[in-house]
């Protein structure tokens, strides 16, 4: 059985009369991908937002590691986690080498070769051609400025990877092939994964551990066996059959 | 941006330099003048005769009206100027009874003032109106007015608002005329064309004659004295006063008004000098009038310094502020609204309001403060509004990333709003050039210097001296700063928004 890696502690986020997250209990396992699913506004984004610090709970606690995330250690913790969002949060003004290497530059513990070097493994494994790397954002597709994201993520090798809606934006086809290699990649590092995503099939796909999610709460938490076979309530099989015959079309 | 950090230091160095060489100097005296070409003259003469006794002059000329060269003068800024003793007894003592000399210097030696001796003419204020008009309607006196309510008068701001000004003038004769206030040089202008039919004048003035004016005779008895004297400061060098008082006694009005005209007639106060001395001294003196490359050097000169140390102070100083004014809160309206409140006071008021301020005075200091002050609003709202406009999934990005919010804003924040920044200094480098132009009215210098002079002179040729090279000195840096955007803005942001 593995160890939580992340745990969230009777954790709540009110934005004045919101309730965006009610108290919620969930622990993510250590090397495992976690999918964190359900409509819009469930509150999915929420819980990673907190994860990262991005959101400070109105009550309840954060724990990373068992201990507990503040504005102490907050810092430490970001660098140990990656981070990344829907249209990939590139920053413009830098190239895609810049995106990657602007942390891993700024911290000034890395020579310049083991940058380039780790660059270079980068490159490789997320499959994005050189020859682009020189390219700011906005002359890149949709699938290359992912992949330099997920680079950028993966530059201080952390143990945690976030991501929230990484494929949302992108065409079918793109987002297809993507999938697979995201697969393989979180397979290959073993790290401990949680992303965001509101289509069932990517998160079969994709997830050890699927966490079902509606109005601020969480619904149910296992394997999409568990969640077919032994739905907690009619919403989950609701949600489950209307994603799949959606599929079936 | 490192490198354009290190070019502002540069800049800002060598700025420093330039100002400290210029103001330091041992044998130094300032002469100050008002801004009509009587003062022009009678400070050129004064200048000549201290650069005889072995000073080294600087001439603060046309620097404005009596309050702001009275306040020069108490201050330190200049040591001497020619004033009127009705000028000294009305506005700067305040006395509603008409004074002898001996009570006018022990009065003034309370503020650690002297007067020389009267130069030998009285310029009183008069009014003048087109002697044809004057004819056909029969006006020879100011009491003859009353039977004229709807003449139109244009008079000096100083003018309507002196103790022996229109009100107790119009109250003594009993006038009914509702006159409006104009600068005095564009008051001939419009007399001449029929756009005023009367106007304040001083009774030496050349362009009584030039434009063949009639003056109403005073038959009241109202205005007071205006006998020519030399104001000094009591801590003058002696040797610099007996110089001046050399001047006492030697000007009568006939030869003031001819040294006025010839001073009108070639656009040069310095033939005016050489007039004085070919008539009193009996010598002739070689003056040397500048050539107009080399006054023209020296004005843009003097108007890049004073835009240039204004404005990297106004950008090491708005930057942080536009900073702190991008969160939001009550303290960033306040950091927004104080720049924008001080763009509202008109630029010549806030020089005056600056002068009297103990430090500042009738120097570049005062008018850089001045340009400093204009030059902050646009790049605080435009550091504010680019930080501001950084959408919010980048900035969650940044943080995410696991930089400190010092590198966030170095590293992402300000590189993406550089191009909002630069926009922001770019329209207050362009302001400042045009308002620069001001300096020259508290005897700073720069290309307003001509342009002063040329209104004092009703010269429109020395207006564009001045004018033309303010004007394109404003396109240079329009497309310096186009040159300059290449070379600060990332080229990713630039492709980002061409592709918008």
């Amino acid at each position: 059985m593995n160890e939580s890696k992340i745990a969230l502690k009777d954790v709540e986020m009110r934005f004045g009369d919101v309730v965006a997250l009610h108290s919620t209990n969930l622990q993510i396992a250590t090397g495992q991908t976690t999918v964190l699913i359900g409509p819009s506004g469930c509150g999915k984004s929420t819980v990673l937002r907190l994860i990262i610090g991005l959101l400070t709970p109105t009550s309840g606690a954060v724990e990373f590691e068992g201990e507990p995330i503040s504005q102490n250690n907050i810092l430490t913790l970001r660098r140990r986690m990656g981070y990344v969002i829907q249209d990939g949060g590139l920053f413009p003004h830098l190239t895609a080498a810049q995106n990657v290497t602007l942390i891993a530059k700024h911290l000034q513990t890395f020579q310049e070769d083991e940058i380039q070097a780790k660059l270079d493994e980068l490159c490789e494994m997320t499959r994005f051609p050189k020859e682009g790397l020189a390219r700011y954002a906005v002359e890149l597709s949709g699938g290359q400025r992912q992949r330099v994201s997920l680079m950028r993520a993966l530059a201080l090798d952390p143990d945690v990877l976030l991501l929230d809606e990484p494929l949302g934006a992108l065409d079918p086809m793109v987002r297809a092939s993507l999938q697979t290699e995201l697969k393989e990649i979180f397979n290959r590092l073993g790290k401990t994964v949680i992303i965001v995503t509101h289509d069932m099939a990517e998160a079969g796909y994709i997830g050890n551990s699927i966490v079902l999610m509606r109005e601020g709460r969480v619904v149910q938490q296992g394997t999409l066996d568990d969640l077919r076979e032994q739905p907690a309530d009619k919403f989950v099989s609701e949600f489950i059959t209307a994603q799949r015959s959606l599929v079936q079309l | 941006m490192n490198h354009v950090s290190r070019l502002t230091f540069y800049t800002l160095s060598a700025l420093l330099l330039i100002y400290i060489l210029s103001s330091a100097d041992a044998q130094k005296i300032s002469v100050g003048s008002k801004r009509f070409t009587e003062s022009y003259v009678l400070g050129e003469i004064a200048k000549k005769l201290l650069e005889d006794a072995g000073y080294h002059v600087e001439f603060k000329q046309g620097m404005g009206g009596t309050i702001i060269v009275w306040e020069a003068l108490k201050n330190g800024d200049i040591a001497l100027y020619p004033d009127y003793t009705g000028t000294i007894q009305e506005t700067i003592v305040k006395s509603a009874t008409p004074m002898t000399s001996e009570q006018m210097r022990s009065a003034l030696a309370e503020y650690g003032i002297g007067m020389a001796g009267e130069l030998g003419f009285n310029n009183t204020y008069a009014l003048a109106m087109r002697r044809g008009d004057s004819d056909s309607r029969n006006i020879h006196k100011i009491s003859d007015l009353r039977d004229h309510p709807n003449i139109k008068a244009g008079l000096t701001h100083e003018f309507l608002a002196r103790r022996d000004g229109w009100e107790p003038l119009s109250r003594r004769y009993g006038l009914q005329i509702k006159p409006r206030g104009m600068e005095h040089a564009l008051a001939y202008v419009a007399l001449n064309t029929g756009e005023i039919d009367l106007m304040d004048a001083y009774s030496t003035d050349a362009k009584l004659a030039e434009y063949d004016l009639t003056v109403l005779e005073d038959d009241l008895h109202f205005f007071p004295k205006y006998n020519a004297v030399f104001l000094y400061r009591l801590d003058t060098d002696q040797a610099a006063i007996d110089a001046i008082r050399k001047l006492d006694g030697t000007i009568d009005e006939g030869l003031m008004t001819r040294l006025n005209a010839e001073a009108e007639r070639t656009n040069n106060f310095t033939a005016a000098t050489s007039l004085y001395f070919s008539e009193v001294e009996n010598r002739a003196v070689e003056v040397v009038s500048q050539s107009f490359m080399s006054k023209l050097l020296r004005w843009t000169a003097r108007h890049l310094m004073l835009v240039g140390i204004s404005m990297v102070i106004a950008i090491v100083v708005s930057i942080p502020l536009g900073i702190r004014a991008s969160r939001p809160g009550i303290l960033s309206q306040i950091i927004i609204g104080i720049p924008g409140i001080m763009q509202t006071v008109p630029s010549l008021a806030l020089l005056a309001l600056l002068v009297p301020v103990p430090m500042l005075g009738i120097s570049p200091t005062t008018a850089i403060v001045a340009l400093f002050l204009y030059s902050l609003l646009p790049i605080v709202r435009n550091t504010a509004t680019g930080l501001q406009n950084i959408p919010t999934p980048l900035r969650e990005s940044a943080a995410a990333l696991g930089l400190e919010p010092a590198a966030q804003l170095t590293k992402v924040y300000l590189p993406m709003a550089s191009r909002t920044i630069l926009a922001g200094i770019k329209t207050s480098v362009i302001i400042n050039v045009g308002t620069a132009t001001l300096a020259a009215l508290i005897g700073a210098g720069g290309l307003g210097e001509p342009i002063i002079s040329g209104l004092a002179l009703d010269n429109t040729e020395v207006i564009l001296q001045g004018a033309v090279p303010a004007a394109l000195l404003a396109i240079l840096v329009q497309v310096c700063f186009d040159g300059l955007e290449r070379l600060i803005i990332p080229r990713g942001l630039r492709l980002a928004a061409a592709s918008q």
